[in-house]
C-alpha cells in the first residue's frame, strides 16, 4: 500500500487506509466541490513508522504497566505524555521520510496547510471523535509538516482518546491513524451552514465571521445569523453579531469598516444557500458543513450529516455544531487557556479569600461558651461548611491544575527536552506555605544538630531555655501550623512528635533540595518570538499559579477541616460523642494467615528516577510519619501535603496513588528522591520493616525477601 | 569462505525465528529459570540479554556466573511433537562493562528497538552470554550439538 495519496486519487475502497476525514475530502474533490487540495497520508505510513522505530512495543509496555482501566486520568495523562513525548523524539524512518518529503514539498511548497486527523472507522453516528485528535492549522514547510504529521499520530494515543477508547472498549492496540494534509485557505471570511435548522425543517441557517473560522468554532467570535428559507434561499432574518474580533492566525480586533458589516454580502451568502442541495443529494440528508471565502472563492472545508438534535428549541448562545456532543466529561480536559485564566481569578480573587475568611469566623467561635445543644449545631454547621468547601475543591480547584498541562504541552513542543517532566522544575517556588513549614522545620532541626547539650535535653523529654531560638520557633511552628496538622499529628502527639522528627533531621546532614538549571527559562522563552513569547510567559505564569495552588489547595481545605475537628474535640472533652476516626494514611488489612503468597516486584510509574535500597516504613496512620528514621522507603497511600515533612528524611518514596502531578511526586523531584507512584495496594502489599529497593527509573519496586522484620503488620 | 553446516544453519534460524529465551541461572545449587529478550551476535559466539539490577537472576548471575538459554518454536498445538526445536546455550555471561557496551547496545536494540528505555535505565544491566556449545534438539528426539568454544 502506499504511504500517500492525493485527494484526486483516493478511490472508494480506500476508507480505511485514509480514515474517515481524508475519504470525505477525496469524495468531495470527486465530486466537484470547491475543497482545497491536499494529500492523505495513510494508515500504512503510520503502522510502517510505528514498526520501523520500535515504537510500537514502547508503546505496549508504557500501558501495560497498569490495567488501562485501574488507571487513574492522572496516570493516563502522564502515559499519553509519555507516548506524546516517545513519537516527538523519535524520527521518521528514512525512506518513508525521503517519500513524503518529496511528496510534501511538491505539493505545497511554502505554502501554508492544515494537517488534520483522520483515524479510520472511530466516526459513526453513535461515536464521535471529531475534535479527540489533534490537527494544526497555518503549518509551513516540509520539515514542520512532517513535525505536525508526527504529533497528529501521537494524539491517537492522547489521554482524552485512551479514556474515551476505554469507555467504549476498544482496544487501542487496534487503532490506527491516518492524517489530511490540506491547503490552507486564509480566508477573510468564514462560518459554518446547517442545511436544516433544528428548530424548523423548512428553513436553513448559516453563520459567519471575519476572518477564520477558529473563532466561530471555539466561541471567542460571535457570529452574525441568518435564518434562510430552504426553498427558495429568501433570508428570513439576519441577527448581527456585535463584531469586534476576527481569528486570522491570532485574535485580533476587528477593522472599524468591518465591524459596520455583515461578513457576508448577499452574493455570498447565496454561493453558500447554493452548496445546501447539491450536498444534501451526496450526503442524502441534512448536512452542517464549515466554509471559507478569499476573494469571492468559496472554499468548501468540511461537512457531515446532521445526525441528532432536529426539531429542539435552540437555546441562546448555543453552539449547535456541539449540540450531537453528549461524551463524556473528559473531552473538556483540554481546557482552554482562557478558561484556565477565568478559573485562575476566581481561585484567587474570591475562593480562597472566601475560605480563609470562613475559618477565621469559625475560629472566632468561643467554642466553650456553647451550651451542649449549642455545640451539637454547630459541629452540624462545620460539617455542613467542610463538605462544601469539599465540593468546590473537586469542582474548581482540582481542574485548575490543568494549568500545569497545558504548559507542560506548551514546553515540550518548543524545548523538546530529553525528559518530558523538566517542565516542572520551572514551576516549583520556594514561597509556598508548605515550602515555608518545610524550612522552618529544617532550621529547627539545624539548631538541634549544632547544639549537642540542647539534644540531650530533648532526648530526656525536657525543654530547651524558654527564650532560646529554639522554643521560640518550635512555639512559632506549632502556632503557624498547629491546625493544619491537627488530623495528622500534633493533636495526637503534639510536641513529643515533632521534636522525634525534629531530633531525627538533626542527626543527618541537612538536605539540599536539587539545583535547578537556572538558564530553563530563558532557554524556553527564546524559542518564541514576538507576540508569541509574550504568550509563552502568560502560560508559564498561570502554571506556576498552578503547581502553587496544587501544593497548598489542601492547606486551605484543612484550615476548614481543622475548624470542625476542633468542636468535635470540644464535644469528645464534654463526653458528648465519640471522636470520629480520623483519616488513615492507608488502609488496613485484616491479618495475614501467614500463606506462602508474597509479591516480589510492584510495577508502578516512573515519577522520578534513582535507584535506593532501604527498609520500608509504611505510613498506615498519621502516628506512622512519626517513627520515621533516615533513609527510609517512605511507602504510603497518598501523601497530603501537610504530611511532606517526612521527605526530607527519606531515601525513595512509593505512592498508591499515581501521576506526575501527586505531591509524592512533585516533592520526589524537588528533592531527587528516587519514586514510584500509581503502585496498586502499596501499602497491604509491602511489609512495614521490609527491604524494598525502589527502581525509580523503571518504575518498578522490589521486595526483597527473607528481610522482614518483626514488625510487620 | 567456509560454506555452513547444516546445525549451524539450523540454529541460526532458530535463534532469528524467537525474540524471547528462557534464562537459566543457578541460585547455590537450586536451578531458576526466566524469560528475556536476547540478541545474538552474527557469528553465534555470544547472546545478548538485559535483566533489572534487583532481579534474582541479576543476583544469581553475579554470584555464578554459568547460564544457559533455551530458544524454541513450540506453538502450543498437536503439531509441536513432530515440528518444534529447541536450542539450549550453555556458557558464561558477564555484564557488559562501560567499554565496548555502546556496540552491544546497538545491537541489542536492533532487535529490541522497543526495549529502549529499559535497556538504558541505569538499574538495567546488559549480560553477555559467551556459548561454550549450542545442543539443539528436533521433533523431540533428534539432539546434534555444536560447539563454539574448545576446552
Amino acid at each position: 500500500m502506499k504511504y500517500w495519496l492525493d485527494f484526486s486519487e483516493i478511490a472508494s475502497g480506500d476508507l480505511f487506509e485514509v480514515g474517515g476525514k481524508g475519504f470525505a475530502l477525496g469524495e468531495l474533490a470527486r465530486q466537484g466541490f470547491p475543497v482545497p487540495g491536499g494529500l492523505a497520508l495513510t494508515v500504512s505510513a503510520y503502522r510502517h513508522f510505528l514498526r520501523e522505530t520500535g515504537l510500537e512495543g514502547r508503546i505496549v509496555r508504557e500501558l501495560g504497566r497498569k490495567p488501562l482501566k485501574e488507571m487513574r486520568w492522572e496516570e493516563i495523562w502522564d502515559a499519553a505524555l509519555r507516548i506524546r513525548h516517545l513519537f516527538a523524539s523519535t524520527e521518521i524512518p528514512a525512506g518513508l521520510a525521503r517519500e513524503l518529503r518529496a511528496a510534501v514539498g511538491e505539493k505545497f511548497g511554502r505554502r501554508p496547510v492544515v494537517v488534520r486527523s483522520s483515524a479510520p472507522g472511530e466516526d459513526s453516528a453513535d461515536r464521535s471523535f471529531a475534535g479527540l485528535h489533534e490537527s494544526f492549522v497555518n503549518v509551513r514547510g516540509t520539515e514542520k509538516i512532517l513535525e505536525k504529521i508526527v504529533l497528529v499520530w501521537a494524539s491517537l494515543w492522547s489521554d482524552r482518546a485512551l479514556l474515551y477508547r476505554r469507555e467504549l472498549k476498544l482496544d487501542p492496540a487496534g487503532s490506527a491513524m491516518a492524517v489530511a494534509v490540506q491547503e490552507m485557505v486564509n480566508g477573510e471570511r468564514s462560518g459554518v451552514a446547517f442545511t436544516v435548522s433544528p428548530e424548523n425543517d423548512d428553513r436553513g441557517l448559516i453563520e459567519a465571521v471575519w476572518g477564520l473560522n477558529e473563532g466561530l468554532v471555539d466561541g471567542t467570535v460571535g457570529p452574525d445569523h441568518w435564518v434562510l428559507d430552504r426553498a427558495t434561499g429568501r433570508v428570513i432574518s439576519h441577527t448581527p453579531a456585535q463584531r469586534e474580533w476576527r481569528v486570522g492566525t491570532v485574535l485580533k480586533e476587528l477593522d472599524p469598516r468591518q465591524a459596520d458589516q455583515p461578513p457576508l454580502d448577499d452574493k455570498r451568502l447565496k454561493m453558500v444557500f447554493d452548496l445546501f442541495r447539491p450536498l444534501e443529494e451526496y450526503l442524502g440528508g441534512p448536512a452542517d458543513f464549515e466554509w471559507t471565502f478569499k476573494g469571492t472563492r468559496l472554499c468548501l472545508l468540511q461537512c457531515r450529516p446532521i445526525t441528532a438534535g432536529r426539531g429542539e428549541k435552540v437555546e441562546p448562545g448555543e453552539r449547535l455544531w456541539e449540540r450531537d456532543d453528549r461524551r463524556p466529561w473528559y473531552l473538556n480536559l483540554q481546557r482552554s487557556f482562557a478558561n484556565l485564566k477565568k478559573l485562575r481569578e476566581r481561585i484567587e480573587g474570591e475562593l480562597i479569600p472566601e475560605m480563609e475568611k470562613e475559618a477565621k469566623r469559625l475560629d472566632g467561635v468561643r467554642l466553650d461558651r456553647l451550651s451542649d445543644r449549642e455545640l451539637r449545631a454547630e459541629i452540624k454547621n462545620r460539617s455542613a461548611i467542610r463538605d462544601r468547601w469539599r465540593e468546590v475543591y473537586w469542582s474548581e480547584f482540582i481542574p485548575f491544575a490543568h494549568g500545569i498541562r497545558l504548559f507542560g504541552q506548551v514546553y515540550n513542543d518548543a524545548v523538546r527536552p530529553e525528559d518530558p517532566y523538566e517542565f516542572m522544575d520551572l514551576l516549583a517556588s520556594d514561597g509556598t506555605e508548605i515550602a515555608g513549614r518545610r524550612k522552618l522545620l529544617e532550621e529547627l532541626a539545624g539548631l538541634i544538630r549544632n547544639d549537642p547539650e540542647l539534644d540531650r535535653k530533648l532526648e530526656r523529654g525536657e525543654s530547651g531555655p524558654e527564650d532560646s531560638r529554639f522554643e521560640k520557633g518550635l512555639e512559632e511552628f506549632m502556632d503557624r501550623f498547629g491546625e493544619l496538622s491537627c488530623g495528622v499529628s500534633q493533636c495526637a502527639l503534639g510536641r513529643e512528635g515533632i521534636v522525634a522528627i525534629l531530633r531525627e533531621m538533626a542527626a543527618q546532614p541537612a538536605r539540599e533540595k536539587q539545583k535547578k538549571n537556572p538558564g530553563r527559562e530563558a532557554d524556553f522563552l527564546a524559542s518564541f518570538s514576538g507576540e508569541r513569547r509574550e504568550a509563552a510567559k502568560e502560560v508559564l505564569d498561570l502554571a506556576r499559579a498552578s503547581y502553587r495552588l496544587r501544593d497548598e489547595d489542601n492547606i486551605h481545605l484543612s484550615r476548614i477541616e481543622g475548624q470542625l475537628l476542633k468542636a468535635e474535640k470540644e464535644a469528645e472533652r464534654r463526653g458528648l460523642r465519640p471522636r470520629t476516626p480520623k483519616r488513615a494514611a492507608g488502609k488496613q488489612k485484616p491479618g495475614s494467615d501467614g500463606g506462602a503468597e508474597r509479591p516480589r516486584q510492584l510495577t508502578g510509574q516512573p515519577a522520578n528516577p534513582g535507584m535506593v535500597r532501604g527498609r520500608a516504613r509504611v505510613v498506615r496512620t498519621p502516628a506512622d510519619l512519626f517513627k520515621f528514621k533516615a533513609g527510609e522507603v517512605l511507602v504510603i497511600d497518598a501523601i497530603e501535603p501537610e504530611m511532606t515533612f517526612v521527605v526530607p528524611l527519606a531515601g525513595g518514596i512509593v505512592e498508591r496513588r499515581g501521576g506526575m502531578l501527586v505531591h509524592g511526586a512533585i516533592i520526589a523531584r524537588e528533592y531527587g528522591l528516587p519514586c514510584v507512584t500509581g503502585v496498586p495496594e502499596a501499602v497491604e502489599k509491602i511489609p512495614d520493616g521490609a527491604e524494598v529497593t525502589v527502581d525509580g527509573y523503571r518504575g518498578i519496586v522490589v521486595i526483597h525477601s527473607g528481610e522482614f522484620s518483626s514488625n510487620q503488620g | 569462505m567456509k560454506a555452513e553446516g547444516e546445525v549451524r544453519r539450523a540454529v541460526r534460524k532458530l535463534l532469528a525465528s524467537q525474540p524471547l529465551a528462557v534464562l537459566c541461572s543457578a541460585d547455590g545449587d537450586q536451578p531458576y529459570a526466566s524469560l528475556v529478550a536476547y540478541a545474538y551476535s552474527p557469528d553465534l559466539k555470544s547472546l545478548l540479554f538485559a535483566t533489572g539490577r534487583f532481579a534474582r537472576k541479576y543476583e544469581n548471575l553475579r554470584d555464578n556466573r554459568k547460564a544457559a538459554l533455551l530458544v524454541d518454536t513450540r506453538t502450543n498445538r498437536p503439531v509441536d511433537f513432530a515440528e518444534a526445536a529447541a536450542v539450549t546455550a550453555a556458557g558464561d555471561v558477564k555484564e557488559v562493562s562501560e567499554r565496548g557496551r555502546e556496540a552491544f547496545l546497538k545491537r541489542y536494540l536492533k532487535r529490541h528497538p522497543s526495549l529502549a528505555d529499559f535497556v538504558r535505565a541505569p538499574s538495567t544491566a546488559l549480560f553477555r552470554l559467551r556459548v561454550k556449545d549450542y545442543v539443539l534438539v528436533r521433533t523431540f528426539q533428534k539432539v546434534d550439538t555444536l560447539v563454539m568454544q574448545c576446552c
